[in-house]
């Protein structure tokens, strides 16, 4: 019965969103007021709609109910709880139904927090989100149901793939969604903005704290994305550019640059065109993304059982809404004329570049990835297209941008020198060079390790710079800490948040240039038998029998010993899956924080025990630094000017339409 | 500076951008596309000495011996088939959990001059009844298989067996 509810509740929620597509946009072109307020209401009837049909996907899987064709594929009974309930969305109709769940909260978050906002462009908006919703519930309804019964119900579901069932991946999806989907929150303004014909410094307000929020989701999603395939799948990588990464790298870089063109909108109306089409494309991207996964199209470890009548129906979804949005950018976008004038160095200037080089690094990514597609499409040759091409092809475009990454924050609006912001980084100068030398002197020539040591310590060093900047600690006279302090209290969280995003990305970068230095070991050691790594003596003890929930193991016993005494002792597990009859690598980690030392279990012969020893400098600031830039967007978000009803517009400036401006009472 | 010079700024930077990220992604791609080859395909024409390449078969059944690699690391050494045609691989480091015998497989690496084909990565997939589309799309062509007849044939006799249907029938 369940099933039949959260299925209807589906159904209610694409007719919904049908009303919330539709008579919202009608109001505001005729400025009707109760038209425009039926918006929010409709977004809020939408959203517990899909939490309903939501919450009942959970509850078939809690229980396990096996007549459920999706608990049956992707769930069983031994399963632990948390692991039935990201069983959920770890196949392709759950995942769908968390994508719908996902946006409408965005929906209802516009309508419970947009109050502020002139009633037609909020009405605008949330058609727009209406109209992105219609179009995935009735993908969901006609090719991809989730609560598709079986009959006779079997005794037990076959199981979640075992390399699924990890907190990592039960939190990964939900939290890429969220990035994902936010996107189409700026994408709906964007289309709002171009069919009113405006786009001023409050547009920008208003989209920034989305393009925030989403931003800081996504990279929250990746870094947890990329740390699962770190510690899961045993391999010792952690981003393989495969396409599947590609698709969420794709939007990332695309809302980075949203991000930061909204603050020149914001603060200067200037690239308003610019910023309208990077909100478009950002979506489009995110898109894309759903479509690659989705669809199975990808020769991927990630691909879904492929159902080509789903990946042509994403795609029309695709074309429809990118389609769209650029025509009608297209027809509009002369409206909004260009204004904002700025010299080449300025803030505006050093934020063009960063747009310009993110947005190369995307197309570089873009082909990357479809590339291979197109050529067996239209070639019929299989092709792949690997990490060197990447590398090789992103590291040039990389170095401009983190170079300018440091100097740009310190420039003034409109028009800036450049030779007093760059005596302010001496000392950064010094340390990445410092740094970069160090890496040479230790491990010789090696391009990613040196420039990345360089950059990194760069970016840290100058987001330093920046803030010691704005509090003058050492300009002022006399040398007085406690009042810098106090300035810093009074530093606008937007300009903390961006250096400790700025430094975020710069911990990283230290991780990946450490992880660059990384070294292998691939020993068959027999009990009692040693192998050294990087200073470290690697003994195998035993290998034993462990038998865990829905699972049984081999288990060694690794003792690592550090001048000839025991300093700890590894247990990598090579684990056996009845139920799926799969075998999956637990890898055994430790960090120090400054290196993870990381053991493999592999296969046993000869009385003995093939193991894979791993020494991977700094390879945790990686996944901090994902979290540093991540917790930068939260503290920007968190800054009074984002809030949308902070006194900036007393008096609402519009007469365009007669309707703006004008108290929503309907609400 | 006025609004026409700005603009041109824009532009160039713009075109710079873009310029700099084709003439990257070209160069990038002389060198580092990767192809997919079967069996049968390098039986026909040997791609270039040191280029990297993927090759996809089966893993012939039986065929799996572990040695060691004279600097005492763990390797394998195993032939993978399309049907027609076979060719050896060695690798050195640990097979991935689900390489089994008789199972499709898609390795990373380069021909020897021996014509051994020496893998530096054998891709590993987390499904056993997954087929890599490529591996299919080998098989299918060497007309071994045809993949509405249901699953693929056991490796063990693809040398042995008679043709299937789809050949016989010609």
């Amino acid at each position: 019965m369940i099933p039949e509810l959260g299925h209807f509740a589906l159904a209610l929620a694409f007719a919904l969103a049908l009303a919330q597509s539709t008579l919202p946009l009608l109001g505001a072109h005729r400025a009707e007021p109760r038209l425009m307020a039926a918006a929010p209401a409709l977004a809020a009837g939408q959203l517990l709609a899909v939490l309903a049909a939501f919450a009942a996907l959970l509850w078939s899987f809690a229980v396990n109910d096996t007549s459920v064709l999706g608990v049956v594929q992707n769930s069983h009974s031994a399963k632990p709880l948390l692991y039935k309930l990201s069983g959920a969305w770890g196949n392709h109709e759950g995942s769908m139904v968390l994508w719908v769940t996902v946006l409408a909260l965005c929906g209802g978050a516009v309508a419970a927090f947009g109050r502020e906002l002139p009633s037609a462009l909020q009405a605008r908006v949330l058609a727009v989100l209406g109209m992105v919703a219609a179009g995935f519930l009735l993908f969901i309804l006609l090719t991809s149901n989730p609560f598709a019964r079986v009959w006779p119900a079997p005794a037990d579901g076959q199981g979640l793939n075992p390399v699924l069932q990890d907190p990592g991946l039960a939190f990964h999806p939900p939290l890429l969604y969220l990035g994902y989907v936010g996107f189409s929150v700026t994408f709906a303004f964007a289309v709002a903005a171009l069919i009113e014909g405006r786009v001023d410094a409050a547009w920008g307000r208003w989209v920034r704290p989305w393009a925030l929020a989403a931003w800081s989701f996504l990279t929250l999603g990746i870094a947890l994305g990329s740390w699962w395939a770190y510690y899961e799948l045993g391999w010792g990588g952690y981003w393989f550019w495969d396409p599947v990464e590609n698709a969420s790298l794709m939007p990332w870089l695309a809302g980075t640059a949203l991000l930061h063109s909204a603050i020149v909108v914001e603060k200067r109306e200037a690239l308003r065109i610019w910023t309208v089409l990077l909100a478009i494309l950002a979506f489009g991207l995110s898109l894309l993304g759903t479509f690659l996964v989705r669809s199975g199209v990808l020769n991927s470890v990630h691909a879904f059982a492929s159902d080509p009548m789903r990946g042509v129906f994403i795609l029309a979804l695709l074309m429809l809404y990118v389609g769209g949005g650029l025509a009608l950018f297209g027809l509009r976008a002369g409206a909004l004329s260009p204004t904002g004038l700025f010299a080449p160095i300025s803030r505006e200037g050093s934020l063009v570049l960063n747009n310009v080089l993110l947005c190369a690094i995307a197309a570089v990514v873009f082909v990357g990835t479809l590339y291979p597609m197109f050529a067996d499409l239209l070639l019929g040759e299989k092709i792949s297209v690997g990490p060197p091409f990447f590398d090789t092809a992103i590291l040039p475009l990389a170095v401009p941008l983190v170079a300018a990454m440091a100097v740009g924050p310190m420039l003034s609006w409109k028009r800036a020198r450049l030779w007093p912001v760059l005596q302010r980084l001496w000392w950064a100068a010094l340390l990445a060079a410092g740094g970069a030398l160090l890496c040479l002197a230790l491990e010789g020539w090696r391009v990613g390790p040196v420039l990345g040591f360089a950059g990194g310590l760069w970016l840290v060093a100058g987001a330093a710079a920046d803030i010691l900047d704005r509090v003058a600690l050492f300009r002022r006279r006399p040398f007085s800490p406690l009042a810098a302090l106090r300035r810093a209290a009074g530093l606008p969280r937007a300009a903390w948040g961006a250096a400790v995003a700025h430094a975020g990305l710069g911990v990283t970068l230290l991780g990946l240039a450490g992880m660059g230095l990384a070294q292998e070991r691939l020993v068959l050691l027999h009990p009692g038998e040693s192998a050294a790594l990087a200073g470290r003596e690697y003994r195998l003890d035993a290998v034993r029998d462990v038998i865990g929930p829905n699972w049984t193991a081999r288990e060694a016993q690794v003792t690592v010993l550090r001048d000839g005494r025991a300093a700890l002792v590894l247990r990598p597990e090579r684990r056996f899956f009845p139920v799926g009859r799969t075998t999956t690598s637990e890898a055994a980690i430790h960090t120090t924080w400054l290196a993870d030392l990381y053991v493999v279990l592999g296969e046993e012969r000869d009385g003995g025990a093939v193991l894979r020893l791993h020494h991977n400098p700094l390879a945790p600031w990686i996944w901090l630094g994902g979290a540093i830039m991540a917790l930068g967007g939260g503290l920007s978000l968190s800054d009074r000017r984002m809030r949308v009803s902070a006194p900036v517009r007393a008096a609402p400036k519009g007469t365009g339409n007669g309707s703006r401006g004008e108290a929503v009472a309907g609400t | 500076m006025t609004r026409k010079r700005r603009r041109l700024y824009l532009l160039l930077l713009c075109g710079l951008g873009l310029g700099s990220a084709t003439a990257l992604t070209l160069t990038a791609f002389q060198d580092n596309l990767v192809f997919f080859r079967s069996p049968s395909d390098i039986a026909r024409e040997a791609p270039p000495p040191g280029r990297a390449f993927r090759l996809g078969g089966l893993v012939e059944a039986g065929s799996v011996t572990r040695e060691q690699a004279p600097d005492g690391r763990p390797s394998a050494r195993f032939r993978v088939t399309d049907g027609p045609t076979t060719l050896t691989v060695t690798y050195t480091g640990v097979l991935p959990d689900l390489f089994r015998e008789g199972q499709g497989v898609v390795a990373l690496g380069r021909l020897g001059p021996d014509g051994v084909f020496r893998a530096s990565e054998v891709l590993a997939r987390h499904d056993e009844t997954y087929m890599p589309p490529e591996v299919a799309d080998a098989l299918r062509r060497s007309g071994h298989w045809n993949p509405s007849q249901g699953a693929a044939p056991p490796a063990g006799n693809w040398n042995t067996m008679a043709p299937t249907a789809s050949r016989s029938g010609s």
